[in-house]
């Protein structure tokens, strides 16, 4: 029940997304699908024990995936199903925390917050470069089988 | 020498939206390269940041410039703009057609209306408060919260030309919205209503958008688009602490 809650709410989020993002309407499914499927793995991942950063890392690596497979079927750039996919795994809550605890004074805690929001954006960055690595493999494979 | 003009025109127009639309920089010099190269430019130089586009035909020649004032993020239009670089590329479109397809694209208007964002931006904000454990009490106060800090965003930022003011005074609708719920005992936990309800501020896209160019060697955009991401979440958190100071 509790997964079934995740994923409703991780798709509508994501398309919703979209629909901030000015997505074009025939993408916006599919955006909500990569948003959800990216979630619910990172979800899973730190609900069996692993840490945030590695849970972020391969959520964003399968939304990478994802995003090219959707970018190669529907012809359109890979940015329109990785941003909106992306969303929920974004450590949005923990700058707004940090930013937060700066404001009441709370340095301590602030400046924790804000290395875990730079690891988790940086996990996120790594992850969304697969994507880029699988295309330029795909691409010289192609080319070495010419 | 009329028609090299008319290349950096309209490479420039397509550096120029899609950086406008908040595609990341290597993208945006990707593009303006393959359209010239598909004009017969051998060795096109272009260099672009979140404020500004150069652009020359080879090197040390006549160097073009644009400068970018406004950002915000229009998938619709990379979209655009990229399908058009690929009909350049196939040689379906001469140079006078693709920079009035350009210019058509550059006019066009946001692919939704205001409201429905209002909407959508408030249906996010209630799932995220879901999404990161909330209770489902907590999803309506979310949802109200979230739609009216994006409304009092937008509002904002139509009528004052400030940055960053529009994300606090967003902040600060709904940090008081927040407060009033948690009053009369329709939400249980301001926490998350808070976090639900900034989601569709934060800017999140330009913090991870900020490391991918750094790691991907574009430091300065990097850089640039760090230091903006900060300050748009300092004016969130300054928001929310301003309501939390009153009470």
């Amino acid at each position: 029940m509790d997964i079934f809650a995740q994923l409703v709410t991780s798709f509508i989020a994501s398309a919703a997304f979209g629909i901030l993002f000015n997505t074009p309407k025939r993408a916006l499914i599919q955006c909500g699908l990569v948003g959800m499927i990216g979630w619910i793995v990172y979800y899973v991942l730190v609900a069996q024990g692993l840490h945030v950063v590695p849970a972020t890392i391969l959520a964003a690596m399968l939304v990478a995936l994802l995003s090219y497979f959707c970018s190669k079927i529907y012809r359109m750039p890979i940015i329109i199903f990785n941003v909106s996919g992306i969303i929920p795994l974004v450590p949005g809550g923990s700058a707004y925390n940090a930013m937060r605890h700066f404001v009441i004074n709370d340095y301590y805690t602030a400046v924790q917050l804000s290395t875990k929001v730079m690891l988790l954006s940086g996990g996120i960055a790594i992850g969304l470069m697969f994507s880029e690595v699988i295309s330029q493999v795909v691409r010289k494979i192609a080319a070495a089988k010419r | 020498m009329e028609k090299k003009v008319s290349i950096e025109k309209v490479c420039i127009l397509a550096g120029k939206i899609m950086l406008e639309s908040g595609a990341e920089t290597h993208r945006v010099e990707d593009t303006m390269n393959r359209i010239a190269s598909a004009f017969d430019v051998v060795n096109p130089q272009s260099y672009a940041t979140p404020t500004g586009i150069n652009f020359a035909v080879d090197i040390a020649d006549e160097t073009y410039f644009l400068r970018i004032t406004t950002r915000s993020t229009d998938l619709h239009k990379i979209a655009k703009v990229n399908h058009i670089s690929r009909r350049i590329t196939a040689k379906e479109l001469n140079l006078s057609e693709a920079f009035s397809s350009l210019n058509a694209v550059d006019k066009e208007p946001l692919l939704y209306p205001s409201w429905v964002r209002v909407i959508f931006a408030a249906f996010a904000s209630g799932c995220f408060a879901i999404m990161f454990g909330g209770v489902w009490n907590d999803f309506i106060p979310a949802f109200v919260a979230g739609g009216l800090g994006y409304a009092g965003m937008l509002g904002v930022d139509r009528f004052l030309e400030i940055r960053f003011l529009s994300e606090f005074l967003g902040s600060v609708i709904i940090g008081i919205v927040t407060v009033i719920v948690i009053y009369f005992g329709i939400g249980k936990e301001m926490d998350k209503i808070i976090i639900g309800g900034v989601m569709p501020l934060v800017p999140g896209l330009l913090i991870t958008n900020a490391v991918r160019d750094l790691i991907s060697g574009h430091l300065i955009a990097g850089l640039s688009k760090g230091a903006e991401a900060i300050i748009t979440a300092f004016a969130i958190g300054a928001g929310i602490a301003v309501v939390f100071a009153f009470i």
